[in-house]
């Protein structure tokens, strides 16, 4: 029996990138093209975000749900252009120093590189090329008629759904799930985290320090070149 | 009935001392903890040679040292302007515990920099021989190197060697029995590599410095196996290991195409001194004064949590001396240097035990700063301290092994990470080191994980846990039996192979009911280092 294929997964907000999804919708809201427009959605930003940040802590999946619906009315060709622009602006400068050189360590490893991310794919794809990643798992945007509706195609990808995510990639690809790697900074990550063979934590906050602490999971730095 | 004076006289110069029913308790460590312990009549202990004299003008021998090298032409005739030159120098695993500053290879640093500098040679580059060994924190390469040299060179020019860097290794061929020769790029572009070396121990050194220092898992493979460890009749001995003979052949390549100019100097064992130097003395010797000393030091161990105790201890350089240093060719330089450490080490003894007494203290090579964890506990017992010798082992072959260390079930998660995994998942499967070998070795020494750790952080490299194993193994097929002392968990000993006793008596007892009540026991008197000799 041949060695089967492994792969590892990255979380891209806060694991790869210092930047979440509220930062690239930020960037859309700015950029919006009229003024009216632009002042609009900036004052709708702006009265949100205390709403966004005590969803975000409360419940992922609502606040994800939530946010999505700013993107309601944008077509699907203005997306992707800014999604480009996103990426020059705000993702290219916001890569952690460590990232590239722990994307080649797990290459070499012979590991087929995926992200798994909350946000949505057209967001990150660009990222994806420039890391030199095999796959995206992320969200997808529902259009209808070139115009986004701000609903997620089912199923969502954040939090549990996020293993769930994971282990049906590994069956379609035929991947073997205890052989893999996972990484992640968040807590919210821990299911993705433990449905792989190898998790680590990178860059982890308090709660997931612990959690790897008490599970001696390797914790990595990528916030340094060396 | 001889005079007093040479009864002392006869005394002191026999290292191996036969207990009587009136002699005083021994002091043994148990990790960061000392018990004393009363040992059968009979029982043979082996005291570490007192320290030879050091040198007393280091920079000096320095200097002549490389003006008078073996085999080649001296340093300064060797030195071009425009030179490209390396200088390696070996990690923090050396000495243990390290020693007072100035360490000696900051001397050698000194002198030789200095000297390239008058020479008009500017590309240097100092290299930390780490190969799969943690990278220093920057406070211990600070100590090892001065804060002089630290300041001027860190990071650019004084760096950590990167076994995982694929492009600053460079493979130089293979050898005829198929060992593949890698080499850190820089020092293989270099017109010339200075390896500046300590030898703690006749295993140091030698073609090792470059030829394992500077090389990367594919290299060290070579020769890191259980099967090289199993024929080797003590790799203290370079001459009979077959660990060394594979690390020889790969000298030689490397040789062939580098011009390697060796310094290397070898220190004394004077490992304790100031408030605790009564451990240097024959416990019969103790006046009051040690006796106070050893107590008050039991009380304080006893009070203290056990995090505190091992930063006492840390805390605690030792006050080592060096005693010779040489430089030249690699094989003749490091003949001399070996003579010289044997002399400190070597202690005749004419007979085989069958049981083994010995104390693990607080430290190896690869827990400087970190904590002893179960894995390098047997590393100490198994490895080290079995290999401690020369000719024949202190143990006869299926002997017993008595040990004392709590074998606490913890682990430097940032020094260590690796471990964690081989010590709860693959020890449970298999002790057997080929089968770890053949079946796990690879996975773990090509995880990006422990990789990342390893170039970012300060862990030891993935597949190090295994080598830590291999380094046990000729011990594990030597010995019949070990009984761990004092162990505070039931799972660590079982994990290992080994029984448990609750003390040292038992644990004599238990060693007794399969020898004999006239079984020969022998205490190998640790700390400081002390090797056997057995020529016959």
């Amino acid at each position: 029996m041949p060695d089967p294929q492994r792969a590892a997964f990255f979380d891209v907000d806060g694991t790869l990138v210092r930047t979440n999804i509220v930062h690239a919708f930020a960037y859309y809201a700015l950029n919006q093209g009229s003024i009216f427009g632009t002042a609009l959605r900036t004052a709708r930003t702006l009265a949100g975000a205390p709403l966004y940040w005590a969803l975000d802590k409360l419940d992922r999946k609502a606040f994800n749900e939530l946010f999505y619906q700013s993107y309601r009315g944008l077509s699907q060709d203005r997306l992707e252009e800014l999604a480009a622009e996103l990426f020059e602006a705000v993702l290219l400068p916001a890569i952690h120093p460590g990232t590239p050189r722990l994307l080649a360590e797990a290459r070499r490893a012979g590991c087929r590189l995926v992200l798994v991310t909350g946000a949505l794919d057209f967001t990150v794809r660009d990222l994806a090329r420039h890391l030199g990643a095999d796959d995206v798992i992320a969200n997808r945007m529902h259009y209808v008629e070139g115009v986004a509706t701000g609903r997620v195609v089912p199923p969502i990808v954040e939090g549990a759904h996020k293993a769930v995510a994971v282990r049906d990639y590994c069956l379609r690809e035929g991947l073997a799930l205890d052989r893999s790697h996972a990484y992640s900074d968040s807590f919210s990550d821990y299911p993705m985290l433990t449905v792989v063979g190898h998790p680590a934590a990178v860059n982890p906050d308090l709660r997931l320090r612990q959690v790897a602490r008490a599970y001696a999971w390797p914790i990595l730095d990528t916030t340094r070149a060396s | 009935m001889r005079p007093l004076s040479l009864t002392r006289l006869h005394e002191q110069a026999e290292q191996v001392v036969t207990l009587d029913r009136d002699s005083a308790p021994r002091v043994l460590f148990s990790g960061e903890d000392l018990l004393v312990e009363d040992l059968p009549v009979g029982t043979k202990v082996i005291y570490p040679k007192p320290p030879v004299a050091g040198l007393p003008n280091v920079k000096s021998a320095i200097r002549w040292a490389i003006n008078h090298p073996e085999g080649c032409e001296p340093l300064h005739a060797k030195l071009r302007p425009g030179m490209k030159v390396t200088i390696a120098l070996d990690d923090i695993s050396l000495p243990l515990p390290p020693m007072r500053t100035p360490d000696v290879r900051q001397q050698v640093l000194e002198v030789v920099l200095e000297l390239l500098a008058d020479s008009g040679v500017d590309d240097v580059h100092l290299v930390i021989a780490i190969c799969l060994h943690r990278r220093m924190t920057a406070a211990e390469v600070k100590r090892m190197v001065g804060e002089k040299i630290f300041d001027a060179w860190w990071p650019d020019r004084l760096y950590h060697h990167d076994a995982e860097d694929p492009d600053g290794l460079v493979t130089l061929g293979t050898t005829r029995h198929g060992e593949k020769v890698v080499v850190n790029r820089r020092a293989a572009e270099s017109d010339l590599l200075i390896y500046v070396n300590l030898n703690l121990v006749p295993m140091d050194g030698g073609h090792k410095s470059v030829g394992t220092g500077l090389t990367n898992y594919e290299g060290v493979k070579a020769h890191h196996t259980p099967d090289h460890i199993r024929k080797s009749d003590s790799y203290m001995d370079p001459a009979r290991s077959e660990m060394h003979r594979s690390i020889d052949r790969i000298g030689r390549v490397i040789d062939e195409s580098l011009d390697v100019f060796h310094i290397e100097t070898t220190i004394n064992n004077r490992m304790f001194d100031g408030p605790m130097g009564f451990l240097m003395k024959r416990e019969d010797h103790y006046g009051e004064l040690d006796r106070l000393k050893l107590a008050g030091l039991q009380a304080t161990l006893k009070a203290l949590p056990r995090a505190a105790r091992r930063k006492l201890f840390q805390a605690v350089p030792a006050a080592y001396e060096v005693i010779a240093v040489h430089a030249g060719r690699t094989e003749p330089t490091h003949r001399k240097i070996l003579e010289k450490s044997w002399e400190q080490y070597a202690v005749d003894v004419d007979f085989q035990a069958d049981v083994g007494v010995m104390g693990i203290p607080f430290i190896s090579p690869y827990n400087v700063n970190s904590i002893l964890n179960p894995l390098l506990v047997q590393v100490m017992a198994c490895g080290y301290f079995f290999n401690f010798y020369r000719g024949k082992p202190l143990v006869k072959p299926g002997g017993t092994l008595i040990v004392t260390h709590p074998c606490s079930d913890e682990f430097d998660p940032e020094h260590h990470p690796s471990y964690i995994e081989f010590f709860h998942r693959l020890l449970p499967e298999t002790r057997d080191a080929k089968v770890l070998e053949q079946k796990y070795e690879r996975e773990f020494a090509e995880n990006p994980s422990y990789v990342h750790m390893y170039r970012t952080g300060h862990a030891y490299h993935g597949a190090h846990p295994f080598f830590m194993w291999y380094w046990g193994e000729n011990g594990r097929q030597h010995y019949g039996r070990i009984i761990v002392v004092g162990a505070d968990n039931e799972h660590v000993p079982r994990l290992m192979g080994w029984e448990r006793a609750e003390r040292l008596s038992d644990a004599i007892d238990l060693a007794r009911a399969h020898h004999g009540r006239s079984a020969q026991i022998a205490m190998l008197h640790h700390p400081p280092i002390v090797m056997t000799q057995n020529l016959g």
